[in-house]
């Protein structure tokens, strides 16, 4: 089975995201006062193929943890799609 | 005889030959190693040198975590050799898990580039035991993730443990606790985001980097 695979990495809650901040203090200067809470991450996107959907998560999630993110510092979301067999 | 130390560079290190010289300039031996090197040739000491290992794609250190010569750096730091981490090269050796913690992007998102006060505070390290605690040292840094950060647990580890190696008089970067500085547990793993090398000749302006680099030969001679 093939899955798009989506990796959202983001910065653990308490982790200082300066990215985030400087974007939300830019704000008020384009006319936008209501936003909140602006946090920056990144997006990996990637195919995988696997014998199944358990499988394949299970393989995404070894490689979260071990390179796509730091988990002293970050969090990591999948997310899969079946796209063909 | 005169002790060998390793550099390591990987395709964007840039601080590999300032390295070499600041250690040749002591008499000693100075080799780089390529990345891709399965072996540190029996040197004695290991510095990765700082620059953008990899382009710093993914996070800093991240890839070059993968090289085939981060298993001879392995092998040394676990006989007890010493291994030292400069800017780029800290943030290698976080991300090799030979030191804990991790270096995220400086508080307020600015790259920092000047010369800057360090205070020693443990000189059971490899590149602190010629010098005294409280001496501070005028070393240039020049980073845009030097921001130290770790687990409240591990902070206290380093603190219980005197392995805080070198803290900042004045942070420049957001580090926790000032921290420039740190080892490992086995003491003989160091990484820190100054850059003693571009302060070991009175033409660069500060030689105080050199009794870090003279405490590095000293450790790594007692070894041959």
């Amino acid at each position: 089975m093939v899955f798009d695979v989506v990796v959202e990495v983001t910065l653990r809650p308490g982790i200082a995201d300066p990215q985030g901040a400087t974007i939300e203090r830019a704000l008020p200067a384009l006319g936008f006062d209501g936003v909140s809470g602006v946090a920056v991450g990144k997006s990996i996107r990637f195919s995988l193929e696997s014998t199944d959907e358990a499988a394949a998560r299970a393989e995404v999630e070894d490689l979260c943890g071990r390179f796509l993110s730091n988990p002293v510092i970050e969090d990591s979301a999948v997310s899969l799609t079946r796209v063909g067999s | 005889m005169a002790a060998r130390v390793a550099v390591v560079q990987f395709p964007g290190t840039n601080c590999e030959q300032d390295v070499v010289e600041a250690v040749r300039s002591f008499g000693a031996e100075a080799d780089v190693v390529f990345h891709t090197a399965d072996s540190l040739g029996g040197a004695d000491a290991v510095v990765i040198a700082g620059g953008f290992a990899h382009g710093d794609y993914l996070r800093p250190g991240a890839i070059a975590r993968f090289s085939p010569v981060m298993e001879a750096v392995t092998d040394m730091a676990n006989q007890g050799a010493p291994v030292i981490g400069i800017c780029n090269g800290f943030q290698v050796l976080c991300e090799s898990h030979l030191l804990p913690g991790a270096l995220q992007k400086n508080s307020g998102l600015r790259f920092v580039c000047g010369v800057v006060d360090l205070r020693v505070e443990s000189v059971d390290s490899p590149i602190t035991s010629q010098a005294d605690v409280g001496d501070v040292l005028r070393i240039p840094i020049n980073h845009f993730e030097g921001n130290y950060t770790c687990s409240s647990e591990t902070l206290a580890q380093l603190r219980g443990d005197d392995r805080v190696v070198l803290r900042y008089v004045d942070n420049p970067n957001g580090s926790v606790d000032d921290i420039a500085g740190i080892c490992n547990e086995q003491r003989n793993v160091v990484g820190l985001m100054p850059h003693p090398e571009r302060a070991s000749h009175a033409l660069l302006g500060s030689t105080d980097g050199r009794v870090l680099i003279e405490s590095l030969l000293a450790t790594a001679g007692v070894r041959t």
